[in-house]
């Protein structure tokens, strides 16, 4: 097991230098500097401007500055926001996106399993298939039109709800959870019934059945365990994507966290920050992976020899 | 008629009687025939676009504004008076576009790249799939939007970094396939005919690897149309002039209040092309017996 994790750990680190070197190089070949829009900046300005971000150095030069930098855990400043580290930006947006992410997942999770067991126990009846038509409405309903839409039912027309902020009104939590949360709670569901169907039918469950114990005592101890196996390798993934996700529901929902940031970034070419927010959203994306696949290798012995084997 | 001709034959009835069979699977599922006749309507209607829409793309009429579905304008009109149907249609020509073209940009780059590693094999195989590794673990959304933030937002790009990305599956699927065939004893035959190894791959690998690729390119569609309405959303995506489903969604957001028609049809027409597809894909994974591993 130790082997295991030191050996993907091993495999994270190349990548997470590819990412640093790609994005860095990516965005200093950026056509036009960042302050090219500003108005009227005398020339000796835009030098000083220049020299004090280091973009008066060779681009080699400017790399390994960076990467030295880097390891030192600094960022660098941003462009647009004088005086404000990426760091600082980055420490602001993290929390409150990290909450929203908890509980998207959270409710993903809960609603996914309980609706994906439900249906794996009576496959291909009535049971099944209003959860998995569900399911598919949830998979082919973008957050970008759900979000508006409850927004629009549960926060104007039923006025239930904020439409708007993070921690400032009472429930202004819910709607963007749920809207983050619906597309994996709707993948977890297929993920989960497929894995369930599949243990359900093997020979330990007819066992377990055999010798008397109740249904809830088959599913819950004896077949949870190996049918949700596809879910947790599922969530390393998915954490990528409830990121991604980020960046529209908290566009919609004016949510003061790490998506929003990156997408302003990316609109300001403020690149500092965009190279900052891109190597440590990428640095978490890999720890990530890195978590969810040792955890699916902890649940099932197997699929760590299959590792090992495609080394 | 020798034996090789026999073996050919033999070959080709079991194959015809094969996609019969799933041909026959797939008529049985109504969702995935409703899928596929909806899919062929939305295609028709894109193709046909400049001679069925009800007004000119660029008709503006700012003294109407923005009204609710009529019988002039059946889904209503935005508020430069612009007809919603005709932005709809335009859009989805875009959309769909999109959604075909950078799924075959991925389904060329994986199937070749995935071919050539599974049927060399050896180290070659293993530094091309431990590239794919690596580019697998590279978190695309955020290179994406950095590609369209960095080369500014051409439609063209969008194509390639959008394929760029669904390519890898495509590899790694196309791979497992070609290092099963590559056992068999047709190819075998081929390769000791003194076949060389490009007209291997091209007529005996891949026709007999189509089923995967099939299934699988019919749920790339979705997942690439969905990822460039996710980035027109945010305003990287398709620039105006030019609209698609998830601009027109983007814009209707926000006027949702007063206009809710401008949010609603675009995304039904969205989300229903969604639907349709997915179906479809759901019923040819089954129909044509693909053990999945989309995700």
């Amino acid at each position: 097991m130790l082997r295991f994790i030191f050996w993907r750990l091993l495999q994270a680190i190349p990548v997470i230098f590819v990412v640093i070197t790609a994005t860095f190089f990516l965005v200093r070949s950026a056509p036009g500097g960042p302050f090219d829009s500003e108005k009227a900046v005398l020339p000796e300005v835009k030098r000083a401007l220049e020299a004090q971000y280091k973009l008066d150095l060779p681009l080699h030069e400017q790399y390994i500055a960076y990467l030295g930098d880097l390891s030192n855990g600094n960022l660098g400043p941003s462009f647009k926001y004088p005086g404000r580290s990426v760091n600082e930006i980055l420490g602001s947006g993290l929390p409150v996106t990290a909450e929203l992410g908890l509980y998207a997942l959270s409710f993903a999770l809960l609603i996914g399993v309980l609706a994906g067991v439900f249906a794996a126990l009576r496959p291909n009846t009535r049971q099944d298939y209003i959860p998995m038509g569900m399911a598919m409405i949830g998979i082919c309903m973008p957050s970008f039109l759900l979000g508006p839409l409850l927004l629009l039912i549960f926060g104007i027309y039923l006025d239930w709800l904020p439409i708007a902020g993070w921690g400032d009104l009472p429930g202004d939590k819910i709607l963007p959870s749920i809207t983050l949360g619906s597309a994996y709670a709707a993948y977890i569901a297929r993920l989960s019934r497929a894995g369930m169907l599949e243990i359900l039918s093997q020979d330990y469950i007819r066992t377990a059945r055999a010798k008397g114990l109740p249904e809830w005592r088959v599913v819950i101890q004896h077949a949870l365990r190996g049918g949700l196996i596809p879910v947790i390798a599922f969530l390393g993934p998915a954490f990528a994507g409830l990121l991604a996700g980020s960046f529209v529901v908290e566009t919609i929902f004016q949510i003061p966290g790490l998506g929003r940031f990156y997408v302003q970034a990316a609109f300001n070419r403020d690149y500092t920050m965009i190279l900052g927010t891109t190597v440590f959203l990428s640095t978490l994306i890999v720890f990530f992976n890195l978590i969810s696949d040792v955890i699916a290798a902890w649940l099932n012995p197997r699929l760590r020899a299959q590792f090992k084997g495609g080394a | 008629m020798n034996t090789e001709q026999t073996a050919l034959l033999v070959e080709a009835e079991d194959g015809a009687s094969l996609w019969h069979d799933a041909w026959l699977r797939l008529k049985k599922n109504r969702a995935a025939v409703t899928g596929g006749v909806v899919l062929t309507m939305m295609v028709v209607l894109a193709i046909l676009t400049p001679w069925i829409a009800p007004y000119g793309y660029e008709a503006q009429n700012l003294d109407l504004g923005a009204t609710p579905p009529s019988a002039a304008h059946w889904l209503g009109t935005d508020i430069f008076g612009r007809d919603l149907l005709t932005q709809i249609l335009y859009g989805g020509r875009i959309s769909l576009a999109v959604g075909f073209i950078a799924t075959a940009v991925a389904l060329v780059i994986g199937v070749t790249w995935g071919a050539v590693a599974g049927y060399v094999g050896g180290r070659i195989d293993s530094i091309m799939m431990r590239f794919v590794d690596i580019l697998y673990a590279l978190p695309f959304m955020i290179f994406i939007i950095l590609l369209m933030v960095v080369f500014g937002r051409n439609i063209l790009l969008l194509f390639l970094a959008i394929g760029a990305v669904e390519w890898l599956t495509m590899a790694r699927i196309m791979r497992t396939q070609v290092q099963s065939l590559r056992q068999q004893e047709f190819v075998e035959a081929a390769v000791s005919l003194g076949l060389p190894p490009s007209a291997i791959i091209l007529k005996h690998i891949i026709p007999n690897a189509l089923g995967p690729i099939i299934v699988y390119t019919t749920l790339t569609i979705p997942s690439v149309m969905l990822l460039e309405a996710f980035l027109s959303f945010l305003g990287l995506g398709i620039q105006p002039p030019q609209t698609s489903w998830g601009l027109l969604i983007s814009y209707g957001a926000e006027t949702m209040e007063e206009y809710p028609w401008l949010l609603i049809f675009p995304g039904l027409a969205l989300t229903i092309t969604l639907f349709s597809l997915n179906f479809l894909g759901d019923g040819l994974r089954d129909a044509l017996d693909v053990r999945g591993s989309k995700d």
